[in-house]
């Protein structure tokens, strides 16, 4: 196994906070990451930044450099741009660039202000992830889009509304505890059924909430880790990404995800595991649909097969492999650019055993993270392991 | 959609809605028959860049479909909508399918394409009907 140690995490609470700014943010999430990792500011050799939306939200370019100032560290800094997997291809980057040699401490993470564009702005906003001549100018909306799939997945596989519904369900379950999280209650599988619909076949409870909010990591070289005594028991051993034609009606397939298929073959052959290895997943469930396209593209399931699992409690907190514990897009919130290290930082926390979720994995040791980026024309999954 | 492009001709696209609009749509086909929507240089497929023009199918038949209850602003007056990815062969086309009760539309469904406006905007948009 080989692979950066991730020395520490730092995540904002994902919600509304429209009077905070980006680097308010960020600055937040960086000194938590800093801080629980142990190392020096000077240390940091490299800024890794996920962005989606920051020239609409805040008429701001170049956030790179921004955020390191807002992190306290003199380096280099970039910002990395693939939708709702910004900050997911920050990761890769970064663990490349650890791997290689390049670097032994890099700051990576991402950030995003949706709420103060309103929900009319935001929709608007978040429709510049698909192709604006073919697809958002003829009324592709970000919900439509992943209804269309929704459609064509019960058309090819079969499944409803109310298989659907158990994942809102779950994920909502797991985020009771999870003081980070966007929704902190309980809904009803009539609560998803009954609620207003945004794009049939999905309404609202089997959308993620627009969201604002940072996060963060600290990767270190094992090196490093090993020379400054760092307590970073969790490495990213795979990472892999997958790339598909950014307009849906241009992929061969409407009811699967095949970047993401891709993306996990990498990541798993890089980390040398098999997908009966995981104990745990924390998936881009920015719509419930997206849940079983996910579970299916890391292998945890057979095309077809994933739409039940929620249903039949395999992935609850009390299934096999519990997907989602954070409360996952859907509960925890969706700050578009913070979302891919959100997610890590809720996967080091479950293998480190400090999650307010680690209860229901005990003995978990592997991990996985997958991080969409528009209809999944852009897909980046990582592993993490528990070093031994 | 965004300020500024307006008045910006989006060549190669803005000439395929108007053949479409004549009833002379198209696509671009490469030698190696890969079918691909303008505009474009080389084959997204194998990048072959003796791209020709070849006469979109009459009919098309839908792939999957949705009812748009929450729209973008640009289309706040259009909703409810039905969304549609109809194939047309080499290629599929995203649209809003027009004129008919949405309850009967199905996977399958049989549509022709023409080019309509956005009820909000005036923009032109691709509409499916029923054959
Ligand atoms: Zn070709």
């Amino acid at each position: 196994m080989t692979g950066p140690r991730v020395a520490g995490v730092g995540v904002t609470a994902f919600g509304r906070a429209p009077e905070r700014t980006g680097r308010d943010l960020f600055g937040d999430a960086a000194q938590e990451a800093i801080r629980d990792a142990g190392v020096e500011h000077d240390d940091v050799e490299g800024v890794y930044y996920g962005n989606f939306m920051g020239e609409l939200a805040e008429q701001q370019g170049h956030q790179g450099p921004m955020m390191a100032e807002a992190a306290g560290v003199q380096a280099p800094a970039t910002r990395y741009e693939t939708a709702c997997a910004s900050s997911g291809a920050a990761v890769r980057q970064a663990v490349r660039d650890v791997r290689n040699g390049e670097a032994d401490v890099l700051l990576v993470g991402g950030a995003e202000r949706m709420t103060n564009l309103g929900t009319a702005g935001a929709t608007e906003a978040l429709a510049i992830a698909a192709d604006d001549l073919w697809e958002v100018r003829h009324g592709m909306t970000f919900p439509g889009a992943y209804a269309l799939m929704a459609q064509a997945y019960f058309e090819t596989f079969g499944g409803s509304r109310e298989d659907l519904a158990h994942i809102a369900v779950k994920n909502h379950a797991n985020a009771i505890e999870n003081e980070h999280a966007q929704y902190q209650r309980e809904i009803t599988i009539d609560d998803v059924l009954d609620a207003p619909m945004v794009s049939s076949p999905l309404g609202l409870y089997d959308s993620c909430p627009i969201s604002d909010g940072a996060s963060a990591a600290v990767l270190v070289s094992e090196a490093y880790a090993r020379e400054h005594d760092l307590d970073a028991p969790v490495a990213i051993t795979g990472t892999g990404q997958g790339g598909d034609r950014i307009a849906l009606h241009d992929r061969e397939h409407l009811a699967t995800s095949p970047a993401a298929d891709a993306a996990a073959a990498e990541a798993y052959e890089d980390a040398g595991i098999d997908g009966d290895r995981i104990d745990l997943a924390e998936v881009h469930d920015c719509f419930t649909i997206a849940e079983v396209l996910a579970i299916e593209s890391l292998g945890l399931y057979e095309p077809g097969e994933g739409i039940g699992a929620a249903r039949r409690g395999e992935t609850t907190a009390e299934g096999a492999v519990p997907v989602n514990l954070s409360g996952g897009l859907k509960a925890k919130g969706h700050p578009v650019g913070a979302t891919g290290v959100g997610q890590i930082a809720d996967v080091v926390k479950l293998l480190r055993g400090d999650h307010v979720n680690s209860d229901a994995v005990p003995d978990a040791t592997v991990g996985v993270t997958h991080n969409a980026g528009g209809t999944v024309a852009s897909a980046i999954v990582h592993v993490l392991e528990v070093a031994r | 959609m965004s300020d500024g492009t307006e008045s910006v001709r989006d060549r190669g696209y803005d000439d395929v809605i108007d053949a479409i609009a004549e009833g002379e749509g198209y696509y671009l086909e490469c030698p190696e028959g890969h079918g691909s929507l303008p505009p474009r240089r080389l084959c997204p497929e194998c990048g072959d860049d003796t791209l020709r023009k070849t006469p979109l199918p009459d009919v098309g038949s839908i792939d999957t479909y949705t009812r748009t209850e929450v729209p973008a602003p640009a289309f706040a007056d259009d909703a409810p909508y039905v969304l549609a990815i109809a194939d047309f062969g080499s290629v599929r086309l995203t649209g809003q399918v027009q004129g008919v009760d949405p309850e009967s539309i199905s996977v399958g469904y049989r549509v022709t394409v023409e080019v309509a406006e956005s009820k909000t905007t005036g923009e032109r948009l691709l509409a499916f009907r029923k054959r």
